[in-house]
């Protein structure tokens, strides 16, 4: 028999069996149950009146979560927070956060360890596979049934391999790799897959960076992504934590598992890329698309807001001014990456250039909060999606690149290619 | 048996186009509903009738985890979902909302306006417009358990009631 990937072991081992298939139907228990305040309302009222629940499985492992709409900014919004804040003091909640950041940054930063198995109320849960966990998104009635539970059905997925090699040209990022990877899949062409990103590249890639090839494997279709646990991801966890998580020699695929398919990305051969709207596979190097003219750059969203996408940033923007049509929106992941931003003057930077900084959040990535489109606007986004009036107006248009073509392209006022500021 | 009209959209629907962002923090479905589609058919949730189709082409459902958006196609009295391939959270969504989805390769074929009938236990769908006759894959295992149920919370109560 063929060894298993890392993400057939976790959810082998989560399902309490020695070995899944790909295709096979599990009932597993799960480790952490994340909800924000995007569906709060409605996972509640499924919960207490439609489940009829009393109780949650755990209340240690339900984390809750504010960031679509921090700080309120409608009666109905400031609702929401309340609903979830009560629900959190009635179940035991005490993970419940009103304003630490964007909901994935903050698991990654304080919750989630190498071989969980985590379900969130949000489409981008399958980013942490980024420290070797399988994760996945779901909607409130799953959710609210695994608050009450512990535990879900899952198809185990097919696993597809993202071979990494070669190294990133100056000013070119993850960001560039994942867009140019949707390009080739297409934006259904992983349907259900489990992505797991492999090569030697790997190493070179700081465990933040790594987060945004995980985060936008949703893009794809995908059902989870992952990256086996190196001595990156352990560096990186306990830096953050402050506390050494036991290193689990188990997690990692064996070599004799099986992909369904492998894609090889030369990162050396990459350019930085831009997806246009309104598709996020509609990718094209940004040359291509540069001079198209801004209204809006936004920097930030759960796929590229940490201190390394900041700091990028702000070597292009430092000691210049942001072009005169543009408003420029700098929204931190999470409140830890605000105060490092902070204590390394990039804040000072952004806001000395003539940028807007907004508490950490979803901000203009989802449309319904700050930093809203009106008709006939373009953004460039550092965001992971450009759907059809995703930030705003029906009418309005999302491109997509990485923190260093965003911050180019604020400085000139139309799309710009970021190596032209090396 | 589910009888309906058709209407017809393209690719990658996505969940932003079902239900756009910023109706999320309306208080009732019902009010979401009214909103429904409206990037893509200004008038398709004033002129959606009860029991009416849904067909699409690849990855329907596509981008966000919100269960709004099978709900207020349910709230809308959509009766199934006809389409080549679907975006797996909107998939179980649907599963548990107890919503007909239906993967169906030649969904391209049918057009708007027409009338189909759709057996979900034999797996046909027929074409009334124009005669032509479909079979797909019913749903199998745990999923179809929830199907057959009237979606995720009735199932769970049927376990929990015959425990």
């Amino acid at each position: 028999m063929s060894g298993m990937t890392l993400t057939e072991r976790i959810i082998a081992r989560h399902s309490g069996r020695d070995a899944v298939r790909p295709d096979e139907i599990v009932t597993a228990s799960v480790d952490l149950c994340m909800a924000n305040d995007g569906t709060m309302r409605l996972n509640v009222d499924i919960f207490e009146n439609k489940i009829g629940a009393t109780r949650v499985f755990d209340p240690e492992r339900i984390v809750l979560i504010m960031d679509h709409q921090v700080p309120a900014d409608s009666p109905q919004t400031a609702e929401v927070h309340e609903i979830s804040r009560r629900f959190a003091e009635k179940y035991g909640i005490r993970h419940f956060y009103e304003s630490e950041g964007i909901c994935h940054q903050v698991m990654i930063e304080k919750h989630v360890e190498p071989g969980m198995l985590v379900v969130g109320a949000d489409s981008h849960t399958n980013s942490y596979g980024v420290v070797g966990s399988v994760s996945c998104g779901m909607g409130s009635t799953d959710i609210s049934a695994v608050m009450a539970l512990g535990k879900t059905w899952l198809r185990v997925p097919h696993s597809v391999r993202v071979e990494l090699i070669g190294k990133l040209k100056p000013s070119v990022v993850t960001k560039d790799i994942i867009l140019a990877l949707i390009r080739q899949t297409t934006c259904s062409g992983l349907a259900y897959r489990a992505v797991e990103f492999t090569g030697p590249a790997l190493a070179d890639i700081p465990v933040p960076q790594r987060f945004t090839l995980c985060n936008m494997t949703t893009e794809t279709g995908a059902k989870s992504s992952m990256i086996v646990p190196d001595d990156a991801t352990y560096a990186y966890l306990r830096e953050r934590r402050g506390v050494d998580i036991t290193r689990d020699p188990l997690l990692v695929s064996d070599p004799d598992a099986v992909y369904e398919q492998t894609y090889t990305i030369d990162c050396s051969s990459l350019d930085p890329q831009v997806a246009r709207p309104h598709s996020v596979d509609n990718v094209v190097p940004v040359g291509e698309t540069a001079g198209v003219r801004i209204d809006q750059a936004f920097l930030g969203a759960c796929t590229n807001a940490r201190i390394e996408d900041l700091r990028q940033a702000a070597d292009i923007i430092r000691g210049r001014k942001i072009a005169s049509n543009v408003r420029f929106l700098v929204t931190p992941a999470s409140r830890t990456v605000y105060l490092e931003s902070m204590r390394e003057g990039l804040i000072e930077t952004f806001m000395s250039a003539g940028a807007i900084i907004s508490h950490p959040g979803c901000s203009a990535c989802w449309g319904a909060c700050q930093g809203v489109l009106a008709s006939g606007q373009t953004m460039i986004s550092t965001g992971n999606r450009n759907f059809k009036g995703r930030a705003g107006s029906g009418e309005s248009n999302i491109y997509l690149a990485s923190p260093a073509t965003v911050a180019a392209s604020a400085v000139t006022g139309v799309i710009t290619d970021p190596r032209e500021f090396l | 048996m589910i009888s309906g009209r058709t209407w017809a959209f393209g690719d990658n629907i996505d969940t932003d186009q079902i239900i756009p962002s910023q109706y999320l923090v309306l208080r009732s479905i019902d009010e979401m509903a009214t909103h429904s589609l409206e990037t893509q058919r200004k008038e398709f949730a004033s002129q959606v009738r009860p029991g009416d189709v849904i067909v699409a082409k690849q990855n329907f459902g596509c981008g966000s985890s919100r269960e709004q958006a099978p709900t207020v196609l349910r709230a809308l009295g959509v009766g199934a979902i006809i389409a080549t391939s679907f975006a797996r959270i909107f998939f179980r969504n649907s599963i548990n909302m107890g919503i007909p989805v239906i993967v169906l390769p030649q969904a391209g074929e049918i057009n708007e306006g027409d009338q189909l009938d759709i057996d979900l236990a034999s797996g046909t769908i027929e074409n009334r417009t124009n005669g032509r006759r479909y079979s797909f894959a019913p749903l199998e295992g745990l999923p179809a358990e929830i199907m057959a149920a009237g979606g995720l919370i009735p199932y769970l109560k049927s376990i929990e009631a015959s425990a």
